[in-house]
């Protein structure tokens, strides 16, 4: 232990420098396959292969910041792609067949992703039953009453108000093509980013995630901050399946099934640690690109889809044992 | 027992404690005196760091009184000791190794910024937060800190004591209590959180200590409570019995002679 203070070995220091910046691996892993793609198809750089993958990136990017919030508190979250389909459908369903006015549909969408949020956080924080569980079983109870409204069936963005799919607008910007969902997104990441690093109660997220007894007897009440983690991730679910509609132009009820594991891979490859109290957005905004770019990429490289869920699946292990080799620091 | 004309700043009385059948503490009295070291000896599972936490709130006593300046206190989370100015450094440290310096002295009693940031978006002040933090240091004249935006877990076993240390001073302003603040550490360590606890003393605010390290508790101690099979044994000082004497009442080979005390 001593010997190590005098003569940091270069693995030792990098293995310090990415411990204080856990946003340092994935971005250098984003710029990498940035380069690699291009370099197999130099389509990948080009605006139009660059605004598909922000377009693409949106909704997933959305749900990871949710998600990073509650792995923040050493949780997990589930339920985050069928909390998002319940908010979604309700929405649609109220401003197609009983006339809601979007915004008031919207705002629906908007409590019920915050309900499913008071669901989860409530039996996680009250009941101190684990996160895994808790979110596994609301998963299938989200699910199973989004059928029940919909009876399975898709509504359509022509039979909705436009302001339901807004979100799709297009906005050039610099040759980009972007859209109201990318530029909603970016706000919720700079909220969320601004509450963690800035706000009393980001601290307590963290310290709740890293230390929570240490969080309990500096005399943060944990539950209260668990379940305010889960009500703000709902707020945001249901931010998102508004851009969902907008993405999508319709909305379905199999819009995302896989959005779990996609926004955990994203949460992960971004560094955060699924122990809790490590990591960010700044992070989860780049492994949600570097996940989608591999699908552009590696479509555009001429290779077929199970590629891109092999490269995806390794790297998430290749990111978590990453992120316990950098845990060791501690002095 | 002891005839005394000045008032406990905290008195216990009778705390009893139970974890289903076993018995943590069994009827405990505690008096700590203004400006005063008292040092809490026992040997494993006679109660020392059930004691604490039930003057702290961390638990909840069964039975028992607890008076604070002679007004009768309950405290039912540790919230309430600390709204009190009762301040306690656990031996789990209670920190945050994730989080640095200035954010572990001030968490859960963050400073916002003045005006609109701060009240309408809550926004930390994070250079006050960090003055203040290395204020309270080098108060207790630690200086081998020198940067509280360091996170916590870049820090040695002492300098992190030390900061635990630094945050009660900073906001106890009855008491602080100390468990086993010198137990993994070494020599020079350890000599930089006595100095702490003396700096502590010397501002007049009483400080109880838990320790097994018996010279450290004579050295610094002004009495001695010891904790027997989750009793009071007695009390002494470090001039009255020796050592030696205080761990033979400790492990029950010698009763104290209540008469004496």
């Amino acid at each position: 232990m001593t010997s190590t203070k005098k003569a940091a070995s270069p693995a030792l220091r990098a293995q310090h420098f990415l411990h204080e910046n856990p946003w340092v691996s994935p971005l250098v892993l984003l710029v990498l396959s940035v380069a690699v793609f291009t370099l197999l198809n130099p389509a990948f750089a080009q605006p139009r292969a660059i605004s598909l993958l922000l377009q693409q990136t949106a909704v997933v990017a959305a749900l990871a910041v949710g998600q990073t919030l509650i792995i923040l508190t050493g949780g997990i979250d589930l339920s985050v792609g069928a909390a998002a389909i319940l908010g979604c459908m309700s929405s649609a369903l109220l401003a197609s067949q009983h006339g809601l006015p979007a915004p008031a549909a919207i705002a629906v969408g908007i409590l019920i992703g915050a309900l499913c949020g008071l669901l989860n956080g409530a039996l996680v924080s009250r009941l101190k039953l684990p996160p895994f569980i808790v979110t596994l079983g609301t998963l299938s109870v989200f699910t199973a009453i989004t059928l029940m409204l919909t009876g399975g069936s898709t509504v359509q963005g022509r039979d909705m108000p436009e302001a339901m799919t807004a979100a799709g607008t297009r906005i050039p910007f610099l040759g980009l093509d972007l859209n109201v969902g990318i530029l909603v997104v970016g706000l919720v990441y700079l909220a969320v980013g601004f509450a963690l690093g800035f706000t009393a109660w980001g601290r307590r997220v963290y310290a709740v995630g890293d230390a929570p007894e240490a969080a309990r007897l500096a005399g943060i009440s944990v539950s209260r901050v668990l379940l305010s983690v889960y009500i703000v991730a709902g707020i945001i679910y249901g931010i998102a399946a508004w851009v969902l509609i907008g993405r999508a132009g319709a909305a379905s009820p199999n819009g995302i099934v896989d959005a779990n594991l996609a926004s955990i891979t994203a949460v992960v490859i971004g560094g955060t640690s699924l122990f809790g109290g490590r990591g960010g957005v700044v992070g989860t905004v780049l492994g949600a690109l570097i996940v989608q770019s591999f699908a552009i990429g590696l479509t555009l490289a001429g290779l077929d889809d199970e590629y891109r869920v092999l490269a995806v699946g390794i790297l998430v292990i290749a990111a978590v044992a990453a992120d316990q080799w950098i845990r060791k620091v501690r002095t | 027992m002891t005839v005394t004309t000045k008032q406990p700043v905290l008195s216990a009385k009778g705390i009893r404690k139970t974890f289903g059948r076993v018995v943590g503490l069994d009827g405990v009295d505690l008096d700590v005196f203004p400006g005063e070291v008292l040092a809490i000896i026992g040997d494993n599972g006679a109660g020392k760091s059930t004691l604490i936490q039930c003057l702290t709130g961390a638990l909840v006593p069964d039975e028992g009184t607890l008076e604070l300046d002679g007004k009768r206190v309950s405290f039912r989370r540790p919230q309430d000791a600390k709204d009190m100015g009762i301040e306690t450094v656990y031996q789990s440290l209670a920190m945050s190794p994730a989080l640095d310096i200035a954010s572990n002295m001030f968490l859960g009693r963050e400073i916002r910024k003045a005006g609109p940031l701060g009240s309408v978006l809550r926004m930390l002040d994070r250079k006050a937060m960090r003055e203040k933090s290395m204020a309270a240091v080098q108060q207790l004249g630690i200086r081998t800190i020198q940067n509280p935006g360091q996170r916590v877990e870049t820090l040695s076993g002492g300098q992190r004591q030390a900061i635990a240390v630094a945050r009660a001073a900073a906001f106890g302003s009855k008491l602080v209590l100390l468990d086993e603040p010198t137990a993994a550490l070494g020599v020079r360590e350890s000599g930089l959180v006595l100095d702490a606890i003396r700096a502590l003393r010397d501002r007049g605010l009483p400080v109880i200590l838990i320790s097994h390290n018996m010279p450290h508790v004579w050295e610094i101690a002004d009495r001695i409570h010891i904790q027997r099979l989750g009793r009071r044994a007695g009390v002494i000082t470090p001039s009255s019995h020796d050592m030696t004497e205080g761990v033979a009442i400790m492990t029950g080979a010698k009763t104290l002679d209540t008469g004496k005390e």
